[in-house]
C-alpha cells in the first residue's frame, strides 16, 4: 500500500516537474491577487494590516481551486485512471498519493510565499510564522476536499465553475479559522485553539477524504 | 380580534411594506414552483410520447418490451 | 386519473402479503405517490389558512417589536423545513448509496429544489424582518450566515446532478455531495459561531428571542407542518415526473404515457 502511494507520489511530483511553468501559474495568481487589494481598499497601513490575513487566506484559497480540475483530469484523458481503478492496490493509497504531490506542487509553494507577501501589508513580524503554520495545515485541507469535488465533476460539462460552486461553501470553515488564527495572534488571544482546530479538521480531512474521493473515482468511471 | 379596520390591516403597525412583501414573494415562489413541478410532468409525458412514437411503438400497440433498465 | 391502469397486472395492489418495502420500486411507488399527493397538498393548503388566520387575527401585537413580527409565521418555518430537507436529502443520499435503490436518490434530487426555495425564503423574509427591528438588512450572524451557506450548499447539488448526464452517475455522484455537505453543516454552523463571537461587529443580539405568546406559537407550529405537508407533496409530484423519466424504457411507463395520452 505505501509502495503505491509513494509510487503515484513520485510520479505526479515528476509529471508536475515537466511541467513546472503550469506550477509557477498557480504561484503567480496567488501573488497578483493578494497585491490587487491595496489598489482595491487604499494603501492605509491601518487598513492593510487589518485586512491582511483575510485576504491572504482569501487568495490562497482561490489559488487552491485555479487548478483543481486539472488533478484527475490528465489521468482520465490518457486512461490511466482507469487502469489504477481496475489494479488491485487500494484505491485509497494511491489517490492519497496524488492529492500529496498535487499540495507539494501547487499548496506549498502558497505556504511558502505568504509571509513575504504579508510584509507588503505590514504585517507584525511575530505573527508571520502563524499565517505560515496556519496555512500550512489549512491548505491541506483544501487540496483534499478539493479532490472529492474533483472527483465528482470529472468529465462534467461546465467542470470547472461547479467545482466551485460545490467546494467553496465547505472552504468556509478553513478559512475562518485559519484566518482566524493570525487575527486572534495579533488580538493578543493566542492562535492555539484555532490552530488546535485546523489540525483537528486536517486530521478529518485525511481520514475521510481519500475514501470519498476513492468512491467519487468509481462513480464517475463507471 | 386584533385589527380595528382592514386599512390598519394592511398598513401592519406602518410596517407594512416589509411584511407584506414577505408573504408576497413567499406566494409567488410557492406559486411558481406548483406551476413549474406541473408543467414538468406534463412536458415529460409529452416528451415520452413522442419519444415513443420516434422509436416505433404506437399507441394502443404491443410496444415490445425493450431492454429493461434493472 | 386512471390509476388503477398504472400498477403492475401481474402484483394487484394492496393485496400481495410483502411489507410496504415493495413501494421502493419506483413501479409501485409511482401510482403511490399519485394519490398521496393531493392529500399532503390539501393538508397543507388548510393548515396554512388555519395558521395564517391564527398569526394575523388571533395573535397578540409583540410588545417590543409591534406588527413587524408577523413575518415569523412564515420565517421560522422556512428556515426549518430549509434545514430539515437537507438532512432528508442526505438521509435519502445515504440509503441509495448502502441499499442500491434507485428511487432514494429520486427521492433526494426532487427535495432539493423546495429545500432551496425555503431557504431563499428565509433568508429573503429574515432580510426584511431585520430593517425594521435592527436597522439593516442583513447583519453578519451566525444563523444568517450558515443559512447563506445552506443555500449554496443546495445550489451545488442541484448544479452538481443537473449538470451530469448519465443518470446512474449523477444519483451518486449528487449523494456524495449531498453526505459531504451534511457532514459540514455542523462544522459550518459551529465555525461561523465562533467567528461571530469573535468580530463583534454587530451590537444586535438575536438571542434574545421575545417571549412568546401561546397564540403565536401556535401559529408558528402550524404553519410549519403546512411547509412539511407541502414539501411532501411537491416533492411526491416531482418524484413522478422523474420516475416516468427514468423508467422510460420500461412496458409499465409505456401504458401510463398510453393513458395519459389517450385522456388529452
Amino acid at each position: 500500500m505505501l509502495t503505491v502511494f509513494l509510487a503515484v507520489l513520485r510520479r505526479d511530483l515528476l509529471l508536475s516537474w515537466r511541467g513546472r511553468a503550469d506550477l509557477l501559474v498557480t504561484l503567480a495568481f496567488f501573488v497578483i491577487v493578494v497585491c490587487l487589494f491595496p489598489f482595491g481598499v487604499g494603501a492605509e497601513t491601518n487598513q492593510l494590516r487589518a485586512i491582511a490575513p483575510g485576504v491572504l487566506w482569501v487568495a490562497a484559497l482561490l489559488a487552491s481551486l485555479l487548478s483543481l480540475h486539472r488533478l484527475f483530469a490528465q489521468d482520465h484523458a490518457d486512461g490511466t485512471l482507469e487502469q489504477l481503478l481496475l489494479s488491485s492496490e487500494p484505491a485509497v493509497s494511491w489517490v492519497a498519493g496524488k492529492v500529496v504531490a498535487y499540495w507539494l506542487t501547487t499548496g506549498l509553494p502558497l505556504v511558502v510565499a505568504a509571509p513575504g507577501l504579508a510584509l507588503l501589508f505590514d504585517v507584525e513580524q511575530g505573527a508571520l510564522p502563524v499565517l505560515t503554520f496556519s496555512l500550512a495545515l489549512g491548505t491541506p485541507i483544501l487540496a483534499l476536499l478539493g479532490a472529492v469535488g474533483a472527483a465528482l465533476t470529472l468529465g462534467v460539462r461546465g467542470g470547472g465553475m461547479l467545482l466551485a460552486l460545490l467546494i467553496l461553501p465547505l472552504y468556509v470553515p478553513v478559512l475562518i479559522f485559519g484566518a482566524g488564527a493570525v487575527e486572534a495572534w495579533l488580538g493578543g488571544t493566542g492562535a492555539t485553539a484555532h490552530l488546535l482546530l485546523l489540525g483537528g479538521g486536517l486530521a478529518g480531512a485525511l481520514a475521510l477524504a481519500p475514501w470519498a474521493c476513492a468512491a467519487a473515482l468509481r462513480i464517475a468511471m463507471e | 380580534m386584533q385589527w380595528e379596520s382592514w386599512s390598519a390591516f394592511w398598513q401592519m403597525g406602518g410596517a407594512g411594506v416589509y411584511v407584506w412583501a414577505c408573504y408576497g414573494l413567499t406566494l409567488a415562489l410557492i406559486v411558481a414552483e406548483l406551476v413549474l413541478v406541473i408543467r414538468r410532468r406534463k412536458d415529460t409525458v409529452t416528451r415520452l410520447l413522442r419519444w415513443r412514437r420516434a422509436v416505433g411503438k404506437d399507441v394502443g400497440g404491443q410496444g415490445a418490451r425493450v431492454e429493461s433498465v434493472e | 386519473m386512471t390509476n388503477e391502469r398504472m400498477t403492475n397486472p401481474d402484483n394487484p395492489p394492496g393485496r400481495s402479503p410483502t411489507s410496504w418495502l415493495r413501494f421502493a420500486a419506483p413501479q409501485q411507488f409511482y401510482p403511490l405517490a399519485g394519490r398521496l399527493a393531493p392529500w399532503f397538498a390539501c393538508t397543507a393548503a388548510v393548515l396554512t389558512v388555519v395558521g395564517l388566520y391564527i398569526g394575523f387575527f388571533v395573535a397578540p401585537t409583540d410588545f417590543q417589536q409591534g406588527e413587524v413580527y408577523r413575518v415569523i409565521f412564515i420565517h421560522v418555518p422556512a428556515a426549518w423545513m430549509s434545514m430539515f430537507i437537507y438532512l432528508v436529502m442526505a438521509f435519502w443520499a445515504a440509503v441509495g448509496l448502502v441499499m442500491n435503490t434507485r428511487l432514494s436518490f429520486i427521492m433526494s434530487q426532487a427535495l432539493a429544489p423546495t429545500g432551496a426555495m425555503f431557504c431563499f425564503v428565509a433568508l429573503w423574509t429574515g432580510a426584511l424582518w431585520g430593517k425594521p427591528t435592527w436597522g439593516t438588512y442583513w447583519v453578519w450572524d451566525a444563523r444568517l450566515t450558515s443559512q447563506l451557506l445552506l443555500l449554496f450548499l443546495y445550489f451545488g447539488f442541484i448544479a452538481l446532478t443537473r449538470a451530469i448526464e448519465d443518470p446512474r452517475r449523477a444519483d451518486r455522484a449528487g449523494a456524495i455531495i449531498a453526505l459531504v455537505g451534511a457532514v459540514n453543516v455542523p462544522i459550518i454552523y459551529f465555525s461561523v459561531q465562533w467567528w461571530n463571537t469573535l468580530h463583534q461587529g454587530a451590537s444586535v443580539s438575536l438571542t434574545k428571542a421575545p417571549s412568546m405568546a401561546s397564540t403565536m406559537l401556535a401559529g408558528m407550529l402550524l404553519m410549519s407542518i403546512a411547509a412539511w405537508m407541502y414539501s411532501i407533496a411537491v416533492a411526491l409530484w416531482r418524484v413522478r415526473a422523474l420516475i416516468l423519466e427514468r423508467e422510460r424504457h420500461t412496458e409499465w411507463v409505456g401504458e401510463v404515457l398510453e393513458a395519459e395520452g389517450r385522456a388529452r
